[in-house]
């Protein structure tokens, strides 16, 4: 036995009798990084947003102060009472979950067929499909949502191509609009829709469509009777995966959608890059968690459970 | 049952839908006109002024430093906390565990850099530390939610996997590090790979967080590549997103191609 050997197993005894064990240690790692770098933040953010900004380094005042009689807390809620005031903030997060939810059944629309069609092809057929759904996905967000620049502009691919077949004569301006905007969600976040439904609609039992058929049910009615209903739990978990993160977006309205385009994640980044507010900031971020984030967990917390019992 | 054309077709579509844009950025990326709509014959020039171009070369320098980095605490750590959550039995921070590694997959990533950055300034007055932002703030940031991610993939294969070979090899005397070591981590080591190589796309592609957590001459290549695709279209830009796109499009057919072997 070396040195160090009897030097680690002195350190291990003492942590023993200090009450720590490998198991103990194991379990705290992971737990005490999240714990300061997902967990305590929160609270900081909190603090700020209560805060009242200063042209100061940090530009925020302190919530703790001390005075001639000992520390006494200095809270504000005055930079809620602006979110609640100006009308910017409540257009913003009602155009946020309008965007969402529109393009939340727009991907539906669209990746519901393809998930299908996936499901029901064959070996080697559709796990190469699938390859082809989940591609793009290991490819930069940033660049295929800057892709769709080239394309939408006023002289780009598409005006070009739709004036050379003489279908319109002006060029359509779609960038820098709303339009432009559900585009690029839609195309962004297709494979979060596709992957959920797909691992559902794979797993329909094809003799409850045939007994359908067998009794005189149109294929149309069978889909809506039959497969649509089955369905649900993929519809509920894709778009749960597209909605949560559109609220928050912030690339693809920057680069796709105009000044217009009023977006939560946006206005809090304008907040805090250009306006170097931190403190209102704050207080857009402590909102959009109660508003959105929080109810949204819950929901998800629940579907889980109802799975689980099912 | 009648043979429809409607579901074919409308795949086409979504299909058409997908690739479209991804071929257009590679056309494009060997056009002679530095007009993106008019066609001034092929070239490969694009391709040399982005190697020539030492902004973007130190940037992506800096964002595959922070890539690996993260991704292999990331997967370190993440795996812990999928073996906490699935082998450790009754565990007293069971719920606080499961809480922190499933909400960073739903946090706006505006909210979770705002936090951090705010986190990393009250640290600094309070601590001294990190006493500037930059590459390693950045990373700090990157384990946190790629760390996350392993944890869902390594624990859905944890949950699938057979537990009692690693039970039979505890019954025949082995103490738990050995058990991990010699049973549980071969067994989960695809999980690891793709773990890994989620947190490396993940935080090779992050702009925002990075953003928020940056410093000066700490940009990362999204950052970059977002400050000149703000201005408009640049075709070393384009370039750039072919050279991805072909890494990522051999990387992905290979490993494709390699899985349908391995299951012959």
């Amino acid at each position: 036995m070396s040195l160090s050997d009897t030097q680690n197993g002195r350190t291990a005894s003492l942590l023993r009798k200090m009450g720590f064990s490998g198991r103990g240690l194991v379990i705290a790692v992971p737990t005490l990084w999240l714990l300061v770098f997902f967990l305590i933040p929160f609270l900081v953010v909190l603090k700020i947003s209560v805060a009242e900004p200063l042209i100061a380094r940090p530009p925020y005042s302190p919530l703790f102060v001390e005075g001639p009689d000992g520390w006494s807390i200095k809270a504000t809620l005055s930079n809620y009472a602006y979110l609640l005031e100006d009308s910017l903030y409540i257009k913003a997060y009602w155009s946020s979950i309008k965007i969402a939810f529109f393009s939340t059944i727009l991907t539906l629309l669209v990746g519901y067929p393809m998930a299908y069609y996936i499901a029901r092809s064959q070996e080697p057929k559709r796990s190469l499909l699938l390859l082809l759904i989940v591609l793009p996905f290991w490819t930069s967000f940033l660049l295929r949502v800057y892709a769709w620049i080239g394309i939408l502009k006023a002289n780009g691919t598409l005006n070009g191509l739709l004036i050379s077949l003489g279908i319109i004569n002006e060029p359509l301006i779609i960038l820098q609009t709303d339009i432009a905007v559900y585009i690029g969600v839609v195309y962004t976040y297709l494979p979060f829709m596709i992957l959920p439904l797909y691992a559902n609609l794979v797993k329909l039992d094809g003799s409850l469509l045939e007994a359908s058929a067998d009794l005189g049910a149109s294929p149309i009615s069978t889909f809506f009777r039959i497969t649509l209903p089955l369905s649900l739990p993929g519809i509920i978990a894709g778009s749960m995966l597209v909605f949560i993160p559109v609220i928050g977006e912030y690339v693809i309205p920057a680069l796709l959608g105009g000044p217009d385009t009023l977006m939560i994640g946006k206005v809090l980044w304008t907040e805090f890059f250009n306006n170097r507010d931190w403190p209102v900031a704050s207080a857009v971020a402590i909102a959009m968690l109660i508003a959105v984030v929080v109810p949204v967990m819950f929901l998800r917390m629940a579907q889980t459970k109802a799975e689980e019992n099912a | 049952m009648r043979r429809s054309y409607f579901l074919p077709i409308a795949a086409l579509v979504g299909f058409l839908f997908l690739y479209i844009p991804i071929i257009s950025l590679v056309i494009y990326s060997f056009n002679d006109s530095k007009l993106v709509t008019v066609w001034g014959g092929w070239t490969t020039k694009w391709y040399g002024e982005l190697f020539r171009d030492p902004q973007i070369l130190g940037a992506a320098w800096i964002s595959l430093k922070i890539g690996v980095i993260s991704a292999t605490i990331a997967t370190i750590l993440g795996t812990i906390a999928a073996l906490v959550l699935t082998r450790f039995g009754k565990v007293r921070v069971r719920g606080l565990l499961t809480g922190m590694v499933t909400a960073p997959l739903v946090m706006p990533e505006v909210i979770t850099g705002l936090s951090l950055l705010l986190l990393f300034v009250a640290m600094e007055i309070a601590l001294g530390w990190p006493a500037q932002r930059g590459v390693l703030t950045i990373t700090i940031a990157h384990i946190t939610f790629c760390m996350a991610y392993v944890a869902v993939v390594v624990q859905s294969r944890l949950v699938d996997m057979d537990d009692s070979i690693e039970e039979a090899a505890a019954d025949l005397g082995a103490k738990p590090v050995r058990v991990f070591f010699d049973i549980t981590l071969p067994m989960i080591a695809p999980a690891l790979i793709s773990g890994w190589l989620l947190s490396f796309t993940l935080s090779l592609d992050d702009l925002v967080i990075a953003s928020f957590v940056s410093g000066p001459g700490s940009s990362t290549l999204p950052m970059v590549i977002f400050s000149k695709v703000k201005l408009g279209v640049s075709p070393d830009i384009n370039a750039l997103a072919t050279l991805i796109i072909l890494f990522v499009a051999i990387g992905i057919t290979g490993a494709w191609f390699f899985m349908r072997k391995q299951l012959k």
